[in-house]
């Protein structure tokens, strides 16, 4: 108390001379409108950059908690891949793996060559033997079907495209479920035809035209085209003109579909027309 | 002391009316001010309490700061130089100390010793009023030399007034 009196003493003039300067500066803010609008602007900034530091250390002290919850999503992910991708790699894990009975495995692969305007066009795609590309594989798009594989190099592969005269596919309409052959027109990148339906099938223009499965080549139900047009061909069947889905002149993006089953399917087909 | 209040409360009127009705009017140059009024807290006798200093600048100041409607600006530069012309008195005190019954004018203690104390005291009184004023420090060297040209020039001023007006 002697101390603090003592200290008054002192310094009341000083104290007395801050406590005035004090009430003189808070008027001025207050009735002074440029200094209040720099003075408020003054401690928001303070203020914002005192947040600012408290926010960055606490930042800091998370980070274990954060390098835990990072690591947990890592594994998450890393068992992820483990269960859905690694084993897609691995063909032969599929053929044993009775629970999914796979059929059907999908390569990815970009176009590099494409022709469109000859009788007997051929794609050329990126991946070859190496990524498991064999002769006979069919090749679709996201659209619909593109073509068949006809020749494999190690990195490459040729498509024989649906734009070929010399190339049927067995197709089938997705309501009644008929089927016929589909082969291109020769003339036309938008359209080919699909022969065999029988007289009685009723088809309207617009109709899906999906791959039938049967030729084991392409998996069931991948889209060929749409019905344009519908014309009676020797009395008993029709031929429908068909609008391809599949747009070649932008073709990009393809996939390779590698089926499975194929070989047994064939053993077995082979082994009753053999008897 | 008691004998000189009305001279003083004279003196304030004055100061404060010419400094309102006049000097506020004066722009030498489009941007120098001078402020003649702090002359009030110059011409204070030797033993005005410290207390007292201060709150007379704070009256003086806020008197301008009302008639120039720039409330608390004059106040806070009229309190600061109250509260530094102790120490510049300190500072400039004769080898005998300052006689009983003087006052702090050019009469009593010379042109010389005037102007020294008039001229610290205005320039600190107008430093502080010119930065308070911008109320920023990135016109800094301008600012700075508005404050020490109007100094002068409230300094002139004030001298003119000291040596042929008020005896």
């Amino acid at each position: 108390m002697q101390s603090l009196l003592r200290f008054l003493q002192r310094y009341h003039f000083t104290l007395l001379f801050i406590l005035f300067e004090a009430l003189a500066i808070t008027l001025l803010i207050q009735n002074n409108n440029y200094q209040n609008t720099s003075f408020v602007r003054f401690t928001r900034n303070i203020k914002g950059r005192f947040y600012d530091q408290t926010v960055k250390i606490e930042q800091y002290l998370n980070l274990r908690e954060k390098n835990r919850k990072l690591r947990e999503e890592n594994i998450q992910l890393r068992n992820f891949i483990a269960r859905n991708l690694d084993t897609e790699v691995d063909t032969f894990k599929r053929v044993i793996d009775t629970v999914y009975n796979q059929q059907y495995y999908y390569i990815r692969a970009t176009v590099l060559n494409n022709s469109i305007f000859r009788q007997h066009n051929y794609i050329t795609l990126d991946k070859g033997r190496a990524a498991g590309v064999r002769p006979e594989m069919g090749v679709i798009s996201s659209e619909g079907i593109v073509g068949v594989v006809r020749g494999v190099s190690e990195n490459f592969s040729s498509v024989i495209s649906l734009l070929n005269s010399e190339l049927n596919v067995s197709a089938k309409l997705k309501n009644s479920g008929y089927y016929g052959s589909f082969s291109w027109t020769g003339r036309d990148y938008r359209y080919g035809k699909l022969q065999d339906i029988p007289l009685h099938v009723d088809v309207s223009k617009g109709d899906t035209v999906i791959t039938s499965g049967y030729s084991a080549i392409f998996p069931e139900g991948i889209r060929v085209g749409f019905v344009e047009d519908i014309q009676e061909k020797g009395g008993r069947f029709l031929e429908l003109t068909v609008e391809l889905s599949t747009d070649f002149k932008k073709l990009n993006n393809v996939y390779i579909v590698k089926n499975l089953l194929k070989e047994e399917q064939k053993e077995l087909e082979n082994e009753f027309t053999a008897q | 002391m008691i004998n000189y209040l009305p001279r003083y409360i004279l003196t304030f009127v004055i100061l404060v009316l010419v400094q309102v009705l006049l000097m506020n009017n004066v722009q030498l140059g489009g941007y120098l001010n001078p402020y003649i009024y702090v002359l009030f807290i110059l011409s204070l006798p030797f033993e005005t309490p410290k207390w007292g200093l201060l709150v007379l600048g704070f009256i003086l100041g806020l008197t301008i700061d009302l008639f120039s409607h720039t409330v608390g600006m004059h106040t806070s530069a009229c309190i600061f130089m109250a509260f530094l012309r102790p120490m510049v008195l300190r500072a400039l005190e004769p080898r005998d100390g300052y006689e009983p019954e003087t006052y702090p004018s050019v009469r009593d203690y010379g042109l010389g010793w005037y102007f020294r104390y008039s001229g610290i005291l205005i320039i600190a009184h107008h430093l502080f009023l010119f930065y308070i004023e911008i109320f920023k420090l990135s016109d800094f060297f301008q600012t700075l030399s508005r404050a020490l040209l109007s100094g002068a020039f409230s300094l002139v001023f004030i001298l003119f007034i000291k040596v042929f007006i008020k005896k």
